[in-house]
């Protein structure tokens, strides 16, 4: 049953000093359903605003080849470094963003659920400028729709640059498309066999190698320009109809509509929704969800048309979603996050500015926890077996920062007893209190609280 | 037996004291008794400058002079950077394999680049590339365990990564506590045994590069404290890892993987290419250090994404190019020789006019040094590891 500490532990970003919990499921989804204040107070750009940047240092990288004087080439190296280095410090204050969201928000459930669609969804940059626009994606594509409608969200993600250029989609062509003929250019599945493994039906759901290959040659024309952004190109698409699942999508003419009805077609499947409500059990409450839980997401999933503020709320008023027993372990962003949300943080503690000093306190200690910021693994995106995080690497790493950050963040930190209500609510074991006490310094004690399994597992 | 992992023994609710970490008895039979170091180059390292054919002509039209280097065979020369390990070739512990490349061509991306080196495959498995060659040679190891293998440092590896288990740890993670701090810490952490058992693993690994019977003080973790942003942003250095490796190696452990970076010299590589191949030469000299009679059943194998371009650019550095060259070391090799059918350096010898050639595949080279020395069968290295390789002739790399 409903539980305000355990609402804000499990489904939230965590409990804080001074930020009241919610009274019920119903407040937390009033909250979600309200207007999306973290963004506001601490703003990412979309990639739509993003790409004209990224096409600046394009330009300004091909100038470097094309200038003919030393001088003319020291100048145009110089304003793509400027550009560069631009691009670089807004990125840090992008993922600093990310942590006070999280530290200071009203509305955790919605930071939880960006990160778990993110996460669904995988894109990934590789390079010096793509690596660093991995959050205007999630901003532009994912957290709009994190209340929306699961079709929109698939919809919005497919158009998306990075996407396409992560798996390859922007590569593909018809074999017998104008462009295909001319260039001797050829289908690439990489999106379309993702499409149905990940992102809709599961690995294990009813699709063949016929129908990968099909959906790869129905999306062949989805592509983008550094420019224009997402552009759907017909002399890029194969002709004819393909089908996919035993239904027959497109003719003569190549069309955008097409690729949303397959698409929409995929979103709706039965396979998908128990795909998605099993990930999000599995994400939300432990690595063995409840079968009946899963079973109950499924259904709302499919009576609602994955509408995704139904199934959030289906998750949260099922009995099977507040049992006591803390089940999961936090990822790293939830574990960092939640961590700076317990020390009752103002944002200048978080030097937003200062790209060094962020990588030492964050992104270093989170690839050392096994999650490098905006770099996945895969598209499958990070783990969810809690013994792929609680490895002796990545819990030394958790370990060594719940020990060395706090202090480097906040000099005056809190007295250890008082930081364990804080970060632990009521329900504080006793090994922690006693280790809490018994600490010979207030940073020992505090990184013992955080390092507990009370801490970490929600 | 079934073969016991950290994994099943959590899943049976074992106590720490049964990890395979805390007491010397190992629950499998330990697959054969050589060791294999694989040391992935990040940035795609210069192989006509690290190990130069002298005695092309063509060298010095396209690089001009490249300073003094160490001759090995009258036709290549050792790079200055790597001379304090010509005593390895000396005693035939030391082997090139030059203008080899794995099957990636035309696109010189890093990212793709070393993906298909780490997952020993073809270009049509491009941005397919889920499991690692080096774990797929575990799954065919009997007995292999978490043990058998590590994977070094930060990263997370695709060479390592997959099906079968491979232990991991980086150096700089080492937990540096206090006494009083480590008591306090197992105290909180010891009914949940998932976490008890992986701290009480970390806090041993922390020990391993230190010297014998050295504690930690309290005045080591204030101090770590201060230093903990400054040693964040700095990965472990290649001795610490070199030295970490060791101590597992010397132990259950057979395979170590670790990558070292900064070869991607697209300037100045007069300057910047010599930095990162002594952080390659301290690697492979305090492995031979720290390995003990281990040394003799070890071969190192350092290997790279893609080579780079034959000429130099116009700021002194190369950029992406094709064929490269392996490093080879250990005790275990029948070295003090360069492998390669060289294809020459002229205009026209040149793959698109512009990078060294590629006469061979990296990975048939990589399959023959697993082939005698885990006993793998060539099927099982052209189905499994190397899917569709071609292995062609046997260097007799390996003794």
């Amino acid at each position: 049953m409903f539980d305000p500490e355990r609402a804000e532990k499990r489904f939230g970003c965590g409990l804080a000093p001074g930020i009241a919990g919610p009274a019920s499921a119903a407040e937390i989804m009033e909250r979600l359903r309200a207007p999306d204040e973290a963004a506001a107070a601490f703003p990412i750009p979309t990639f739509s605003q993003v790409l004209p940047r990224l096409r600046g240092l394009q330009l300004a990288r091909q100038a470097r080849r094309t200038t003919a004087t030393d001088t003319a080439r020291a100048e145009t190296l110089e304003s793509y470094r400027a550009l560069r280095k631009a691009l670089r410090l807004d990125a840090t204050r992008w993922g600093g963003h990310v942590l006070l969201r999280r530290a200071l928000t009203r509305d955790g459930l919605r930071e939880r659920l960006t990160a778990f669609w993110a996460d669904h969804f995988t894109a990934r940059g590789d390079g010096q400028l793509w690596g660093l626009v991995q959050l205007p994606y999630v901003e532009e594509a994912v957290r709009p729709h994190v209340t929306g409608r699961f079709g929109d969200m698939l919809r919005a993600v497919m158009t998306q640059p990075l996407m396409l250029s992560y798996l390859d989609q922007h590569r593909s062509a018809g074999a017998n498309s104008p462009i295909g003929q001319a260039r001797g250019r050829g289908l690439n599945e990489n999106l379309a066999r993702e499409m149905l493994e990940l992102h809709t039906l599961g690995a294990d759901g009813p699709y063949t190698q016929a129908d990968v290959t099909e959906l790869a040659k129905l999306l062949t024309g989805l592509t983008f320009h550094m420019e224009r952004g997402f552009e759907f190109r017909p002399n890029l698409a194969e002709p004819g109809a393909e089908t996919v699942l035993g239904i027959s999508y497109g003719g003569e003419t190549a069309r955008l509509a097409d690729i949303y009805a397959a698409l929409d077609a995929l979103a709706a499947h039965p396979a998908t929704a128990a795909h998605v409500a099993r990930k999000l059990a599995v994400h939300f409450i432990s690595d063995r969800p409840d079968a009946a839980l899963v079973d109950a997401l499924s259904g709302v999933f499919q009576s609602t048309d994955g509408d995704l503020a139904a199934l959030t709320e289906a998750l949260l008023t099922h009995p099977a979603a507040w049992q006591p027993e803390a089940r999961n372990v936090k990822r790293p962003v939830d574990f960092i996050g939640s961590a700076l949300r317990a020390l009752d943080l103002v944002p200048r503690h978080i030097p937003l500015t200062a790209p060094r000093k962020m990588d030492a306190l964050f992104t270093a200690p989170m690839t050392l926890m096994g999650q490098p910021p905006g770099q996945p693994p895969g598209p499958d995106g990070f783990a969810e077996d809690d013994l792929d995080w609680i490895t002796p690497q990545r819990l030394a790493a958790r370990i060594s920062w719940a020990m060395t950050a706090p202090f480097q963040i906040r000099r005056a930190l809190p007295r250890p007893e008082e930081f364990a209500r804080a970060a632990l609510g009521i329900d504080i074991p006793a090994p922690v209190r006693s280790a809490a006490l018994g600490a010979e310094t207030r940073a020992e004690g505090i990184g013992l609280i955080l390092a507990s399994p009370a801490f970490q597992r929600v | 037996m079934p073969k016991l992992t950290r994994r099943h023994m959590l899943a049976l609710g074992c106590s720490a004291a049964a990890s395979p970490l805390m007491t010397p008895v190992t629950f499998a039979s330990t697959p054969g008794e050589n060791r294999l170091v694989v040391i992935i180059l990040r940035g795609a390292m210069d192989g006509l400058d690290a190990v130069r054919p002298i005695g092309d002509p063509g060298l010095a039209t396209l690089r001009g002079g490249m300073g003094k280097d160490a001759d090995l065979d009258g036709f290549f020369g050792l790079h200055p950077a790597l001379s304090p390990l010509l005593p390895l070739w000396t005693k035939g512990q030391l082997s090139a394999v030059h203008a080899v490349s794995t099957p990636y061509r035309d696109r010189r991306s890093h990212f793709d680049g070393q993906d298909l080196l780490e997952a020993g495959m073809g270009m049509d498995a491009l941005g397919q590339t889920r499991d690692g060659w080096l774990n797929r040679l575990l799954s065919l190891m009997p007995g292999a365990e978490a043990e058998t293998a590590y994977a070094i440092g930060r990263a997370d590896m695709l060479l390592t990564r997959g099906a079968s288990p491979v232990a991991n740890w980086a150096p700089d993670a080492a937990l540096t506590l206090s006494p009083q701090a480590k008591m306090l810490l197992e105290r909180v952490l010891h009914d949940d045994p998932l976490f008890r058992i992986a701290a009480l693993e970390a806090i041993s690994l922390s020990q391993a590069g230190l010297p014998e019977g050295e504690e930690i003080t309290e005045g080591d973790m204030m101090n770590a404290m201060a230093q903990s942003s400054r040693r964040a942003q700095r990965a472990a250095a290649p001795t610490e890892i070199a030295r970490f490796a060791a101590s597992r190696l010397r132990g259950d452990t057979r395979i170590a993987a670790f990558s070292l970076a900064g070869f991607d010299t697209h300037a100045r590589q007069d300057r910047n290419l010599p930095r990162a191949l002594e952080r390659l030469t301290e690697a492979v000299l305090t492995l031979q250090e720290t390995l003990g009679t281990v040394w003799e059943k070890t071969a190192i194998v350092a290997v790279t994404e893609f080579g780079r371009t034959a000429r130099l650019n116009g700021s002194g550095g190369t950029d992406h190019g094709t064929a490269g060259a392996m490093i080879l070391a250990g005790g275990a090799l029948n070295g003090g020789r360069v492998i390669t059918d060289w294809p020459g350096l002229s205009e026209a010898d040149l793959y698109q006019r512009r990078d060294l050639r590629p006469t061979r595949d990296l990975r048939a080279h990589l399959a023959w040094i697993l082939r005698p020395m885990f006993d793998v069968s060539e099927a099982d290295l052209t189905r499994t590891v190397f899917p569709g390789l071609d292995m062609g002739a046997d260097p007799r790399i390996i003794f």
